[in-house]
């Protein structure tokens, strides 16, 4: 194209991409304008649609209306490939790196060069990009030498390698230390300056605004907005993210909260990768409450429903239950003392080959009455399961039937009839209806209030604020592994939740707990 | 080139009839591609089935061999199924039949003058000892050192072959032998009984199916076997629930080694009454019943009835040596064939296979 | 002594290439991450085929090719079960030995007994043949030899020089990472697997055509097992692979002449797999499986659904 380009004509347009996939859509007619050179962030919290329309951009989902157009010219991009054929490259949250290989040979996979010696061209040029833009990186290293920040660099330059001039990062600093971020950001400023675009995923103000020339927000598959970050705010940016929805107040009986079952105090937990996933962290939640933890995924809440249950190492801090220090315990004392655990990952915790009985009994098989000795009481366990069965109203054949043939809402009801058949002192439930439809939620939650009735204390985690804010007494806000606030649900205000999600507000976290 | 690709997608729902419907479908492929295989070969395929099945079933004869020969393949069929259950993939267990033999042919050795009713369940359990020490040391590898299981006990099966054959051929090796590489005969009470007319040595089988039982119950009724079934199926549930790997990885190990041991131990107390070159002991048990383990679903009493398949297969190989001058290894092609088939079976179980061109 | 140590490696040099063969092979094949415990089958088979072919064609190179085409459809059953169906890799392994070693017998048995037709001869090496007692005792062996010498640098250059070899290796430590960039993972799983078949019949038929040269039934004798040892003993490497086998293949060959030296043939046979046992030992560490080890994807099937 010799035609001069019109000043503004962005580089980058998305119009009306509307993405469904079986029961539910990701995009809904959702637009997206980039300029050339500039840093484009885009907003939203789960499920709002920003990494499918990316995908869409990467040519790794197929729109199913809508149209993409680059420098005024409208595309198609079947594939990964074709996206990298026009200059477009993605940086994913988790790297896609060949750990034992170095840096010069993860770069040149896959590319059709030289025959012999692959990675020795590529070196010089490795070496002249990572000067151009102020990434350090040796070549001949090997990944796993290399911190999250410099394997990131790797990946940077995978596309810089390949000829992308739109860089997609998806949540780029959501494994980088505060000092790495600074780096990523100066190397992006110095590659926008070259006539670079930069488009990245994120759900965190902060990096928003100090990272970003202009933001987009999304929000349930739509653009919501598209503003200048300087001239925004962080207030404004929140608003929009999470919208004036209304909440869904549920009927639920005035309980009064008695003592403190669970009480946390200072915890500090580790993430698979060895970075800090719960940071001093405090709470206590009540008999006869629901405490819920609102927040964007992936800021801990899975380190720490399973440091309580007690299958992650904890690194420092207490935990109580009922007064009685389990920091340490097993986690079948932990069962033995009262915890019930409804993991986010519903495979975790159940055998989907074995039967609804064999199911039933997975916590408490080593005990009296059902574990009698050596052996099972079978007959026991097939009247307890039947009991299970009739009592959660859990639609099956019979007991025998494997639990995977269930719909994901037996499923879910035949878990947590497991659970509180133990009547646990302390319920942990981590995303209680995700993926399960408008019926099946509806019991869930019934059960769920069920239970506070009866006095257990319940923790709630979940990616959906509405299903927290409906549910819980109590909820309070994770970020990054720290409560950024804790308030009474009934005064909860919708603005400072959507900026302490987004990392950009933090309240005094001693506001709820009695002195 | 363009590999089709097949997208393999899990079925929503296993109908009750599929497991047994595509084990049988999968049998007669397997027959019917051995029948091809027979015929390429220019062996007249029903010809070679014919002498096959009759040598092993077809006769009273026939039938006892074919008894004779599955009395180790319940054992190691039962313990492997056990192990598998519990994901242990305990490929080692021919190694490990044949530590049991020496354990028991070196306690006759210690203790010549015990009467039977000492000397033969002293032998019984140091057979068992035997395989399941040399059971343990892959099992403390994976355990401690997470290493790979299946090519540990691979490897220690070899170095159970030299160990025989350096036993036999020297300080073992017997003394009015005629400079055969085999040990002495052993003494009389040392010898397990056979029925009469017959190579059964019957306390070995019935111990054999007694197991079986008793593993079935174990995995059924028992919260050891709970345990065992879930750490299989599904070990981050059993992590959950609080249960120990490494209890369960070490016990199936040990209880599945120590069942080949006892074969071993059938084997020379049994049958040739001394302990002689690993080849003439066994014919591969330890690993037919890897097939006999999976053709039975894992399920310990099913094994009895798959023991016997293959013990047939055996026999039959020998009566097709005799018959259609082929070696008596042919049968293996059985083994592999149905092998073959039966796990592309299992797949057929969990997903639908559909071809992308 | 001098004596001595040149005929041990006078004798362990044919005795190891068999191994040398199957090893190359087994290399290429689980650095692609699928692990082929078929190899014995595989071997056995090439070996009847081989001799089948040259008996009956009189051609030594006719018998080698047929044996690569042998070695190639069996692993080509394993490529599509491990690869395509994503079954249990050690299980299929396990059933295409077992289905070698029953076919081969049946294969072989009316070349039970006969001598070999066509020999592969000697190769006269200029000057180096004529060596008064080197060149009888080292540059006098068969094309074979000198072809299995001549592939460990090649294949070694091709696993780490080389674009394809880059690419292989990268499936083998993750598929994912090596799909993503747009690598046809099967493809290269096929093409590796098939190589490390074409292998190892090549490998049995040097022992049916050069080294014995004869047809006996079950003659690799576990050779293909003694090839799973060495290439884990050789850690991936094609050039250790060379030092492994001759260093197998000789203490097979010499444990009876070390005998006088009281050195028992059996405890120096269980050298190897206790060494290999060692060596999985030592790689087994989360430092160590940087450094030197398995390829991270071994034995892991791959599906881009799970991704």
């Amino acid at each position: 194209m010799t035609s001069a380009l019109a000043e503004d004509t962005p580089t980058v347009v998305l119009r009306g991409i509307v993405k469904r996939f079986p029961g539910v859509t990701a995009n809904d007619g959702a637009n997206l304008e980039v300029r050339k050179g500039e840093i484009h962030a885009l907003l939203g919290e789960n499920g709002a649609g920003k990494t499918s329309l990316m995908n869409v951009l990467y040519g790794i989902y197929h729109p199913d209306e809508g149209g993409i157009w680059l420098d005024g010219q409208p595309v198609t991009i079947h594939s990964p490939q074709d996206a990298i054929r026009l200059g477009i490259g993605m940086i994913h949250q988790q790297f896609r790196l060949v750990q034992n290989h170095s840096v010069a040979e993860n770069v040149v996979l896959g590319l059709r060069e030289a025959l012999l010696f692959p990675d020795q061209k590529a070196r010089a040029q490795i070496l002249e990009l990572s000067k151009k833009y102020g990434m350090k990186v040796d070549p001949d290293a090997r990944i796993w030498q290399l911190s999250a920040g410099e394997q990131q660099r790797v990946e940077i330059l995978k596309a810089l390698y390949r000829g992308a001039k739109i860089l997609i990062m998806d949540e780029p600093t959501s494994m980088l230390t505060p000092g790495e971020t600074d780096e990523l950001l100066h190397v992006l400023r110095r590659m926008t300056a070259e006539g670079y675009t930069v488009i990245f995923i994120t759900h965190k103000l902060e990096e928003v605004i100090a990272a970003s020339d202009r933001v987009t927000v999304m929000r349930r598959g739509k653009s919501i907005a598209t503003l200048e970050t300087a001239q925004t705010t962080q207030r404004e940016l929140a608003r929009l993210m999470v919208g004036r929805d209304v909440l869904f107040r549920l009927d639920k009986q005035p309980v009064e909260a008695g003592a403190p079952v669970l009480e946390i105090k200072g915890l500090h937990v580790v993430s698979d990768k060895g970075l800090p996933a719960v940071v001093d962290l405090g709470l206590e939640v009540r008999a006869g409450e629901i405490f819920g933890i609102a927040g964007v995924s992936g800021n801990g809440q899975r380190e720490l429903v399973e440091a309580i249950a007690g299958l992650r190492p904890i690194s420092g801090g207490r935990i109580l239950v009922n007064s009685k220090d389990v920091t340490h315990a097993s986690p079948r004392a932990r069962i033995e003392h009262g915890i019930g655990f409804v993991p986010g990952e519903r495979w975790m915790a159940l055998i989907p080959g074995m039967s609804i009985a064999d199911n039933m009994i997975l916590k408490n098989y080593a005990r009296p009455p059902i574990g009698n000795g050596l052996f099972l009481d079978q007959e026991l366990i097939g009247a307890y399961t039947d009991g299970l069965i009739e009592a959660y109203a859990i639609a099956t054949p019979d007991r025998h039937t494997p639990i995977k043939r269930l719909s994901g809402g037996n499923i879910q009801r035949a878990l947590l009839a497991r659970e509180l058949s133990g009547k646990p002192a302390l319920l942990i439930v981590a995303q209680p209806t995700s993926g399960l439809d408008v019926g099946a939620t509806e019991t869930i939650w019934q059960l769920l209030l069920a239970e506070r009735e009866r006095g257990t204390a319940v923790l709630l985690i979940s990616d959906d604020l509405k299903e927290t804010l409906s549910l819980s007494d109590r909820t309070a806000v994770i970020f990054e592994g720290q409560i950024m606030g804790q308030f009474a649900t009934e005064e909860a205000d919708l603005e400072q939740i959507s900026l302490m999600m987004a990392g950009a507000l933090r309240a005094d976290v001693r506001l709820e707990i009695r002195n | 080139m363009r590999i089709p690709r097949i997208r393999i997608e899990k079925r929503l729902s296993t109908p009750r009839w599929l497991p047994v419907a595509s084990l049988i479908v999968a049998l007669a492929l397997a027959m019917l591609t051995i029948a091809v295989i027979f015929y390429v070969l220019g062996v007249n395929p029903i010809v070679a089935f014919q002498r096959i099945f009759r040598g092993g079933f077809g006769s009273a004869f026939g039938l006892r061999e074919t008894v004779t020969k599955s009395i180790p393949l319940i054992l190691i069929g039962v313990g492997l199924a056990l192990a598998f259950k519990g994901r242990m993939y305990n490929i080692g267990a021919e190694g490990q039949l044949l530590v049991g033999a020496i354990f028991a042919t070196g306690m006759q050795r210690f203790f010549p003058t015990w009467p039977a009713f000492l000397l033969l369940p002293a032998m019984f359990f140091a057979g068992f000892l035997g395989g399941a020490l040399w059971a343990i040391i892959p099992a403390l590898l994976k355990t401690r050192f997470r290493m790979d299981e299946v090519l540990t006990s691979l490897m220690l099966v070899y170095v159970a072959n030299e160990a025989v054959k350096y036993l036999v051929y020297g300080p073992w090796r017997g003394t009015d032998t005629r400079g055969f590489p085999i040990t002495d005969e052993f003494p009389a009470a040392a010898q397990i009984p056979s029925l009469v007319g017959s190579r059964i040595h019957y306390p070995t089988l019935i111990l054999a199916i007694l197991f079986a039982v008793l593993v079935y119950f174990l995995l059924a009724r028992t919260k050891l076997g709970y345990e065992i079934r879930v750490t299989g199926e599904n070990p981050a549930a059993a992590h959950y629930a609080g249960m120990d790997y490494q209890k369960v990885a070490l016990l199936v190990m040990v209880i599945s080694g120590g069942l080949a041991g006892l074969a071993g131990m059938g084997e020379v107390a049994g049958i040739h009454y001394r302990l002689r070159p690993p080849e003439a002991i066994s014919p591969g048990y330890g690993f037919t019943a890897i097939i006999v383990a999976w053709l039975a679903r894992l399920n310990p009493l099913a094994a009895i009835l798959s023991a016997f398949l293959f013990g047939g297969l055996l026999v039959g190989g020998d009566a097709i040596q005799i018959a259609l001058n082929l070696p008596a290894a042919t049968v293996q092609l059985f083994n592999g064939v149905i092998l073959l088939f039966v796990i592309a079976a299992e797949l057929f179980n969990q997903y639908r296979l559909r071809l992308e061109v | 002594m001098l004596d001595f140590i040149l005929a041990a490696l006078r004798a362990a040099i044919p005795a190891g290439t068999p191994l040398l063969y199957g090893t190359l092979g087994e290399i290429y094949s689980e650095r692609s991450g699928v692990l082929n415990l078929g190899v014995e089958g595989m071997m056995i088979m090439g070996a009847v085929s081989g001799f089948a072919a040259a008996q009956t064609t009189g051609s030594v190179w006719v018998g080698i090719l047929a044996a690569a085409v042998a070695g190639a459809l069996m692993a080509l059953i394993h490529a599509f079960a491990s690869v395509s169906l994503r079954v249990n890799q050690v299980v299929s392994g396990l059933a295409l030995t077992m289905l070698g070693l029953g076919v081969s017998g049946m294969m072989g048995k009316r070349f039970v007994g006969q001598p070999l037709v066509v020999r592969l001869q000697p190769v006269r090496i200029p000057i180096l043949s004529d060596l008064p007692i080197l060149g009888v005792l080292l540059f006098r062996f068969d094309v074979m030899v000198y072809f299995s010498l001549l592939l460990v640098p090649l294949l070694w250059f091709v696993l780490y020089k080389t674009r394809a070899g880059l690419t292989l290796r990268s499936v083998g430590e993750n598929p994912a990472a090596a799909d993503v960039q747009g690598i046809n993972v099967p493809f290269v799983r096929y093409a590796a697997v098939m190589f490390g078949g074409v292998m190892a019949g090549i490998g049995g038929a040097y022992l049916s055509m050069a080294y014995a040269p004869a047809w006996v039934e079950g003659m690799t004798s576990g050779a293909g097992w003694i090839v799973i040892a060495l290439t884990i003993f050789a850690i991936w490497d094609p050039r250790r692979a060379l030092l492994g086998a001759y260093l197998f293949g000789g203490v097979r060959v010499l444990q009876f002449r070390l005998q006088p030296l009281g050195i028992s043939p059996n405890l120096l046979n269980m050298l190897p797999f206790l060494l290999t046992i060692l060596v999985l030992w030592l790689s087994s560490g989360q430092a160590a499986k940087r450094r030197i080890g398995a390829p991270a994807a071994l034995m892991t099937a791959y599906s881009r659904e799970e991704r």
